[in-house]
């Protein structure tokens, strides 16, 4: 056997140079005859599976011509053949057909009789071949397979069940005890046989004792299992972490469950997922992620670091630890560790530059790592952390090496000095000066956007930088690559280009567009060409403007002739001029985009036009926002802008801000749309028309641990209320069917009447569910107000936890529930508004209602604020939700009451600690009738 | 060329490895008969989805030896196995009148197959131990062994879960695989 090892090495290279996949296929015909000769079989094999690395594509039919060759090596008995044919089958299963033909033999090869080297390999091998139909056949011995004493044989089954786990859930559910055990039992004895996973070609005949594993890597595989069966179960694994994690005391000694670095990593990662979710856990999570800081294992301190870095509204006095062991790392002589170690600090930094601060001096020398990535992660946290004095040395040690970094570097490099070029408004010039150079070497799209957008936020930040960067802008544009940000560059010449000194000097580099780029950038040209015509005060410039668009008439693209011919005649009409060019407000296009198809599959709406005024407005910068926040998880960009507007406020309390992110975004109207959605679906709902209004919130009628949490969402209609009803019940050994709510109301003055209930049909164990009730409202133009209480109602049926069986024969059941109340502020949307003052003034004093609260018990502004929000459901307008100052505040909101009323309110406020929050709240609205009752909202 | 002749020397001292396929309905007792060859207990089975092959050690030769699955989705795929076979075991459940004639069915359209021309066929009528089975030689008539041209062929009551009737059945395949030897 030796020997035979020994010729394969020589020829090792030999044998795999220049394969050709038709002459192996050929070769493998000797698979079929007998006697077999294990060791050229092998060899074969093993060309095969180089081939197929090597991603030579293979057509199904040699595949599975190839596959039954192979499966015709199960009869001989060598171990070093039998590993091979397992790989290859695995490699195979995905192109050839009918690979069950083998389930039976690879069955047989993991049964605790055959061999151990065999069994977790044949595991590996069958779970491949297999599909959720199979499973139950193969189940019993999978999960025996899990709890066996090998590590190597318990390891296969669980990742295997891992990789089945989203096809054969139902089955694999019931799995939770033997992993569970997986996970706690102690490693076998050292005297019993175990294996590798693949043990070496050398081994034959009975020499296949490998040394036993240390490394409990089972734990890790069974934790992932684990936590892939409860992953929905908030309370499960929150007591999985505590179980595991043990008691505080024990760290680090013998008797802690887990063994395995990765098993605590996992935990951690999980833990800090719960965190993230649930706040009331943060006390206790935290002290076990603290504790972790000081585990023996590098690599779980540092998972412990990151997670609490990345908690949410972190405290300084929380991030202190983490930070220390980072620090520590960062004079590791491991590239991984200072690796790890300075990119998590990187990301801190952004929004705790004060708390990286300690390790500048750890960073300084990381600079001159020879590691690029390492010292650009360096050098941009230290852009962070470092005061003005140090910019420009760094800027300087930047400039050397930019051209040594790959661009995905570079990006980094330029998002850093964007959010220093905010911090520090007088090192702009530096900067600018950078960000030109640099946007004048060799770079990709994504690299050229980061500096473009870079350039963007100077514009709008740093008024000072502005010329400059518009002529830096300018020059990019005469020899740009990438359409997306010539457009993007005319759009902000239109924009800013006509406020500037010097008008006329962007015109040019704009025209010198029209005549050389694509279509593209033509029509964006032209359109910047109008903005200029349009805002210019000199009639000279608007002349020359007409003159030019007079000229683009004759474009040969479509496009740019018909943008021209309207802004030739929107420039004669500057009444439309005004509405049509300079308007900064757009369409909430998610709504728009709803009604539209709407109307458009509804004949009968037909007869009269498309009402618009029902879709909400919003501004360009509200839009933006809406943009950036599904781009929450990409830290990198959102979080520079953050930084960007919560660093300007210090410097330049300008008006610019409110453009920025603080805009909040009407609440949820993505959310609402979704609502829609689903109500839409149900026959008997749709029936009553456009949804007005759904509650942002589902309110929770249950504690988060009864036995089935109940919440509720309200959906009102024109004339009709929908109470919609998620349940999920928690009992893993009851299924509910026919699940009713009974709605029972308070006051029964028949203002109300129920029109139907939906049960929800069936609800297993931990899989939610839906019932509605509807009610109609007598009178539709009021807003009816009241409380109901409510009973669930349902047949329960006893089942069997571990299969999911359930008896035939049931029991009704009732459940009570909260209350839910139907308050104003149900029958008032929120909408966005971009100018308050206009619109007040506009709806005037005729319908308005003042009146004067006294809250004494509130304790701030602030949470007085978010009340008064709450009650009367309405959107808090031009940054006003935050009070800046503690003692005075004036909070704005606008709403559209029930029936398209606009609703609009001002509340000023006082706060004084003896006498609590003082407010005068006044509402306009068409009439006072209407006022009257959104004031009632706060009575 | 070397492999060809270590079987020509094989041969002489006995050795040869005969290639024996097992075949039947689903249910027919196949993969009992496997096992009660090759370890002479009567083990627990589950359908065989896909194949098992043995080796089983026989007055002093070797057979290796192919269970292949009987379910109708997996006969289909007996003809990857047919080549090279010296001998055909098929097997049919006695009890089982009803699906006689897919058995008979299934066995004809096995043996048209050209890589099968030379291979022998041992039918055993198995499930003797149980109540209504029928004889060898129904079991004959209803698969037509009778009408079978070119073949050398016998049948043999068995009783898997007993263990009656299978050696003498490997008694006759070892005799004519001698004398085929011989002939050669």
């Amino acid at each position: 056997m030796n020997l035979s090892k020994k010729d394969e090495d020589s020829g090792d290279l030999g044998v795999f140079y220049h394969l050709d996949k038709t002459t192996v296929l050929q070769e493998a015909r000797v698979f079929n005859e007998t006697p077999i000769v294990p060791r050229k079989c092998r060899l074969l094999l093993t060309k095969i599976i180089y081939l197929l690395y090597l991603g030579e594509p293979m057509a199904t039919t040699e595949a599975t011509e190839l596959f039954f060759s192979v499966t015709k090596l199960f009869q001989s008995k060598d171990i070093g053949l039998r590993q091979m044919v397992y790989l290859v089958i695995k490699e195979l299963s995905t192109i050839a057909e009918d690979v069950i033909m083998v389930t039976s033999s690879l069955m047989k090869d993991m049964q605790p009789k055959s061999e151990v080297i065999y069994r977790a390999n044949a595991i590996r091998a069958l779970c491949k071949i297999t599909d959720a139909s199979m499973l139950p056949s193969v189940e019993r011995f999978l999960k025996a397979a899990i709890v066996d004493k090998t590590p190597s044989i318990s390891s296969a089954a669980l990742v295997s069940s891992y990789h089945l786990f989203p096809t054969g859930k139902d089955v694999i559910k019931r799995w939770a005890n033997e992993v569970n055990e997986a996970i706690i039992s102690k490693p076998a004895s050292l005297v019993g046989t175990a294996s590798s996973y693949l043990t070496s070609f050398s081994s034959g005949g009975s020499s296949y004792n490998t040394p036993p594993s240390t490394s409990n890597i089972t734990q890790y595989h069974a934790l992932g299992l684990l936590y892939l069966i409860r992953q929905h179960d908030r309370m499960a694994v929150t007591k999985l972490i505590q179980q595991l994690a043990g008691s505080r005391s024990s760290f680090g000694s013998s008797n802690s469950v887990l063994r395995n670095s990765f098993a605590y990593c996992l935990l951690i990662r999980y833990a800090a997922k719960i965190l993230d979710e649930d706040p009331n856990s943060r006390q206790q999570l935290y002290d076990l992620l603290e504790g972790w800081l000081r585990h023996k294992s590098d690599i779980v301190n540092f998972e412990a670091a990151k997670a609490i870095c990345n908690i949410k509204d972190v405290t300084v006095k929380e991030l202190y630890p983490a930070i220390n062991v980072l620090q520590l790392f960062l004079s590791s002589p491991k590239f991984t560790l200072r690796f790890a170690a300075i990119r998590t600090l990187n990301k801190l930094a952004m929004n705790h530059p004060t708390a990286v601060q300690p390790c500048n001096l750890d960073m300084e020398n990381l600079i001159t790592d020879q590691n690029r990535s390492i010292a650009t992660f360096a050098i941009t946290t230290l852009l962070k952390t470092g005061n003005e004095a140090s910019v420009d040395r760094l800027m300087k040690q930047i400039s050397g090496f930019m051209s040594e970094i790959s661009d995905e570097f570079k990006v980094i490099v330029v998002d850093a000095i964007r959010s220093l070029c905010l911090k520090f408004p007088s090192k702009q010039v530096v900067m600018l000066n950078f960000l030109s150079g640099v946007l004048r070497d060799e770079g990709g799209y994504e690299f050229k956007r980061a500096v473009v957008e870079a350039i963007f936020d100077l514009i709008k930040f740093i008024p000072e930088s502005k010329e400059a960067a518009l002529a830096h802008l300018c020059e990019f544009i005469e020899d740009c690559e990438f359409t997306k940000l010539s457009v993007r560059v005319l759009h902000l010449l239109g924009v800013e280009g006509p406020k500037t000194a010097t008008p006329t000097k962007y015109i040019r580099y704009i025209y010198n567009r029209v005549i050389l780029e694509s279509a593209i950038v033509r029509a964006a040209a032209v359109s910047a060409l109008a903005k200029f015509g349009v805002s210019a005060e000199d009639p000279e410039v608007k002349k020359s403007i007409k003159v030019l668009l007079t000229r683009c008439l004759d474009d040969n693209d479509d496009e740019v002739r018909d943008r021209a011919i309207l802004y030739l005649k929107l420039l004669d009409d500057e009444e439309r001029a005004e509405k049509y060019i300079k308007d900064d407000s757009t369409y909430s296009l998610s709504v728009l985009e709803k009604q539209l198809v709407q109307y458009v599959s509804n004949p009968e709406e037909y007869e009269k036009p498309f009402d618009l005024s029902s879709v909400p407005k919003i501004t360009k910068a509200q839009a933006e926002a809406e943009n950036l926040r599904p781009r929450g998880l990409d830290l990198g960009t959102t979080q520079t802008i953050g930084v960007s507007s919560s660093a300007i406020i210090g410097i330049n309390n300008s008006t610019v801000v409110a453009t920025s992110r603080d805009a909040t975004p009407t609440p949820g109207s993505d959310q609402q749309q979704s609502y829609a959605q689903q109500l839409e679906n149900i026959l008997e709902i749709a029936a009553f028309g456009p949804v007005f209004k759904s509650s942002i919130k589902p309110i929770d009628l249950t504690e988060s641990e009864t036995e089935y949490a109940v919440s509720c969402i309200k959906h009102i209609f024109k004339e009709h209320i929908v109470f919609q009803f998620n349940i999920n019940n928690t009992l893993s050994d009851q299924l509910l069917e026919n699940l009713t709510i009974v709605m029972q109301p308070e006051s029964d003055d028949g203002s109300l009447v129920e029109e139907f209930g939906i049960p929800a049909p069936k609800l297993p164990y931990d899989q939610p569910g839906t019932a509605y009730v509807a009610f109609r409202r007598i009178n539709p133009e009021e807003c009816t107000l009241g409380s109901f209480s409510n009973t669930l109602k349902f047949v329960v049926k006893d089942c069997d936890p571990s299969t999911g069986e359930h008896d035939e024969e049931g029991y009704e059941d009732e459940y009570m529930v909260e209350d839910v109340e139907i308050v104003t502020g149900d029958y008032i949307l929120p909408t966005y508004l971009s100018d308050f003052q206009s619109s007040w003034d506009e709806i005037g004093e005729d319908g308005q209602v003042v009146e004067i609260f006294a809250l004494t018990a509130a304790k701030s502004l602030k949470a007085s604020c978010s009340t008064l929000i709450e009650l009367l459901g309405m959107c808090p307008v031009e940054n006003t939700e935050t009070p800046q100052s503690t003692t005075v505040h004036t909070l704005l909101l606008s709403g559209t009451f029930l029936g398209g009323h606009k609703v609009l309110a001002k509340n000023r406020m006082t706060f004084a600690p003896s006498t609590g929050v003082t407010m005068e709240l006044s509402v306009r609205s068409i009439s006072e009738e209407i006022s009257r009752t959104v004031i009632g909202a706060v009575v | 060329m070397g492999a060809y002749l270590s079987r020509i020397l094989g041969r002489l001292w006995g050795e040869k490895e005969v290639r024996i396929l097992i075949l039947g309905l689903d249910g027919a007792g196949k993969t009992t008969i496997l096992y009660r060859l090759q370890i002479g207990e009567v083990v627990t089975t589950i359908p065989t989805i896909g194949f098992n092959v043995e080796t089983v050690t026989y007055r002093n030769i070797k057979f290796q030896v192919w269970d292949l699955g009987g379910q109708t989705s997996i006969r289909p795929y007996w003809r990857c196995y047919y080549a090279n076979t010296d001998a055909v075991i098929y097997v049919v459940d006695s009890v089982d009148r009803d699906r006689l004639s897919t058995s008979r069915e299934e066995l004809h359209a096995m043996l048209e197959e050209d890589e099968l021309r030379d291979s022998a066929l041992l039918v055993f009528a198995n499930k003797q131990d149980m109540v209504g089975a029928m004889s060898s030689a129904e079991v004959s008539d209803a698969l037509g062994l009778g009408t079978l041209k070119n073949r050398q062929w016998s049948i043999f009551k068995t009783s898997a879960v007993k263990g009656d009737g299978l050696t003498e059945g490997l008694d006759w395949l070892v005799n004519i695989i001698q004398g085929s030897k011989q002939q050669q």
